[in-house]
């Protein structure tokens, strides 16, 4: 519906210049707050445009200690342990996920829907609920303080799977037909035919899911007591807290505007394959 | 290149059987179609020479081999689907290559059969394209280009023309049969449309509720249709029946007349006659009650009634009708193009 009267177009001009100030006035608030040093952030009222201290602070916070007086790891090694988590968690869930719909849809085995809803059922257990079991699990495999620790407790995923399950279920019986009479088994269907038909669901989920491993905040800072696998997540909070002194806002603002960063490439590179695969039904 | 035999096929789905004891010989080079309305199995037919349904009982063999239990892949066939069933994200060229491919063939014979068969069906300048990006028509021939390649024992067609625009299916089908002639190889076709039976196959397998109704040549088929079901399907427009009885040579029809048939026969049966086969005649025993002209050019349709009854029956006259709705028309035909059929079983009636 296109109406083109002017009290209308007033209106949602102004919904939209107000979504978007709720929205980005925060982020500036960020950015500026960054670019300030220790003494001017501690003072009111807090400053609207920024200031000339950016590359200290962004020296100091990414190859110093941080926070001035703490032990706390360089925020470049956090960047790094949240990368490799949210990594390791998104590529696992997608290659994970990705097989088990592909033995859900396209073999017969005994108790196929007893699985299937097992696997459904998990989706009414979230992280928080089966935290202590899971931390007695990992404990006791030895895992605490690693990568492993940090990712695979979280890679199973049923939602993930779910959807494949509904993205192969669209793929038509004749491509496998056809694949099965050129000679290709089960594996070389996979790889040769449903991976590359999926690409753009894929990529979509991939999106999602970088954004959830990436903003992990409990579970890392249940297993990890090593500063050196503290995650930017988990440390923005223990920053704000640290030592008895009043926060060194500037540091804060500067690691909050970094772990900022690595989402929001992830979505500016992707955008088109996510949209793509979140509403394309064709195959 | 090889023969085929089905014997004894049976299918059933749980305790239904859906195919009850096909038999049939196919000979090397022999173009079959198998014919029939929705439902009547000859899709599950198909499917089960390629392997791609199981075999209930009953065995299938090509070039002497039973294949029951053989993977499709390794049963030396080649099958275009109805939808065409082409990779979506494969370039043409790949599509026709992949078989290959997986088959390991050095990449320079790929190379050289799948442009081969993309001389042949005239999509070298398409090689490159995504499925996506061409016409039914043209991924119609991918999709053959596909069996081709593969340069197997049999090709198998699944209604490969219905989702086309009916001149392209024409020219499409002539196109099928001349490649076929050339590539000399053993071809089963199946297709609910009965002109396409008739002008492809060698042989028609005709199908009905899962049983073989008739297997022979079309003219075979046209000439002495072994069955009510037969005789209705095969010819265009569909042959009138007529509830008659049979005594010395002649046929009782409903409201009187008496219609010379060759028949030893007596008793009640059911006469069956070909629009085109009814001649205007001005004294035959066909007094038919004129309802509707269709006019096709070349010839008229006459639909009606048979006088006095309700029996509705079409004939077929050359050339343009003059109206006439609501006259009586009379028409005969001659014995030996009357065809008798049992009235309880359908089958058709020894002469």
């Amino acid at each position: 519906m296109v109406e083109h009267r002017p009290l209308t177009a007033f209106l949602t001009h102004l919904v939209l210049i107000l979504g978007v100030i709720a929205i980005a006035l925060p982020v500036w608030i960020t950015f500026v707050a960054s670019t300030h040093d220790e003494l001017r952030m501690n003072q009111a009222p807090l400053p609207l445009w920024p200031g000339e201290y950016f590359l200290e602070n962004m020296k100091q916070t990414l190859f110093g200690s941080g926070l001035s007086g703490t032990e706390s790891a360089p925020v470049w090694l956090m960047l790094l342990n949240s990368l490799a988590m949210a990594l390791m968690i998104s590529t696992g869930k997608i290659a994970i996920s990705l097989l088990s719909a592909f033995a859900i849809v396209y073999f017969k085995f005994p108790f196929r829907m007893g699985f299937f809803w097992m696997i459904f059922i998990t989706l009414m257990l979230p992280v928080e609920v089966r935290i202590l079991p899971t931390f007695e699990v990992v404990a006791n495999l030895g895992m605490l303080n690693s990568y492993w620790g940090l990712s695979i407790p979280l890679i199973a995923s049923a939602t993930a799977t779910f959807m494949f399950r509904q993205v192969f279920l669209t793929v038509p019986d004749e491509l496998l037909e056809s694949a099965r009479i050129d000679g290709a088994g089960p594996l070389r269907f996979f790889f040769d035919i449903l991976l590359p038909l999926s690409r753009t669901n894929i990529a979509a989920l991939f999106v999602i899911l970088f954004i959830f491993g990436w903003n992990q905040y409990l579970w890392p800072l249940l297993i990890t007591t090593d500063t050196s696998m503290t995650t930017i997540v988990m440390s923005i909070k223990q920053m704000l807290e640290a030592a008895e002194q009043s926060p060194q806002w500037n540091i804060i603002m500067t690691t909050a505007l970094l772990a900022m960063i690595p989402p929001v490439f992830v979505v500016i590179a992707m955008q088109k394959l996510f949209v793509q695969g979140l509403t394309e039904t064709d195959k | 290149m090889a023969d085929i035999q089905l014997k004894d096929l049976v299918k059933s789905y749980g305790p239904t059987e859906v195919l009850h004891h096909i038999e049939g010989d196919i000979k090397d080079g022999e173009f079959i179609v198998i014919v029939g309305p929705s439902g009547c199995g000859k899709s599950t037919l198909l499917r089960m020479v390629a392997g791609l349904e199981s075999v209930t009982s009953g065995e299938i063999a090509i070039g002497g081999r039973r294949v029951n239990e053989l993977e499709p892949s390794a049963r030396d066939i080649a099958m275009v689907f109805q939808n065409y069933a082409l990779y979506p994200h494969m370039s043409v060229r790949q599509n026709m290559a992949y078989g290959l491919k997986i088959r390991k063939l050095p990449k320079d014979e790929i190379n050289r059969r799948v442009e081969e068969a993309a001389e042949i069906l005239e999509i070298k300048q398409y090689l490159d394209r995504k499925p996506r990006q061409l016409s039914g028509g043209q991924r119609q021939r991918v999709a053959m280009g596909r069996a081709i390649v593969r340069d197997p024992q049999v090709f198998l067609f699944d209604e490969p023309l219905s989702n086309l625009d009916a001149k392209l299916r024409v020219q499409m089908r002539l196109e099928i049969r001349k490649l076929q002639q050339r590539l000399g190889v053993t071809s089963i076709y199946v297709t609910h449309d009965q002109v396409e039976a008739m002008t492809l196959g060698d042989r028609l397998m005709v199908l009905n509720g899962g049983y073989v109704e008739q297997f022979g040549t079309p003219i075979e088929l046209y000439d002495r249709p072994a069955s009510v079901f037969v005789a209705g399907f095969i010819g265009s427009p569909s042959m009138n029946f007529l509830p008659v009885e049979i005594s010395t040579g002649h046929a009782t029809l409903p409201g009187g007349g008496l219609l010379p048939v060759a028949a030893a026969h007596s008793g009640a049966a059911t006469l069956g006659l070909r629009p085109e086969h009814l001649k205007e005649d001005e004294n035959g025993p066909l007094a038919i009650e004129v309802d509707m002209l269709e006019q096709l050019g070349a010839s008229t349709l006459i639909h009606g009634r048979l006088h006095g009854t309700g029996h509705s029956i079409t004939a077929s006259v050359p050339g343009h009708a003059h109206d006439g709705i609501g006259s009586i028309r009379r028409f005969s035909a001659a014995p030996e193009l009357t065809h008798l059929f049992d009235t309880v079983s359908g089958k058709r009636l020894a002469v």
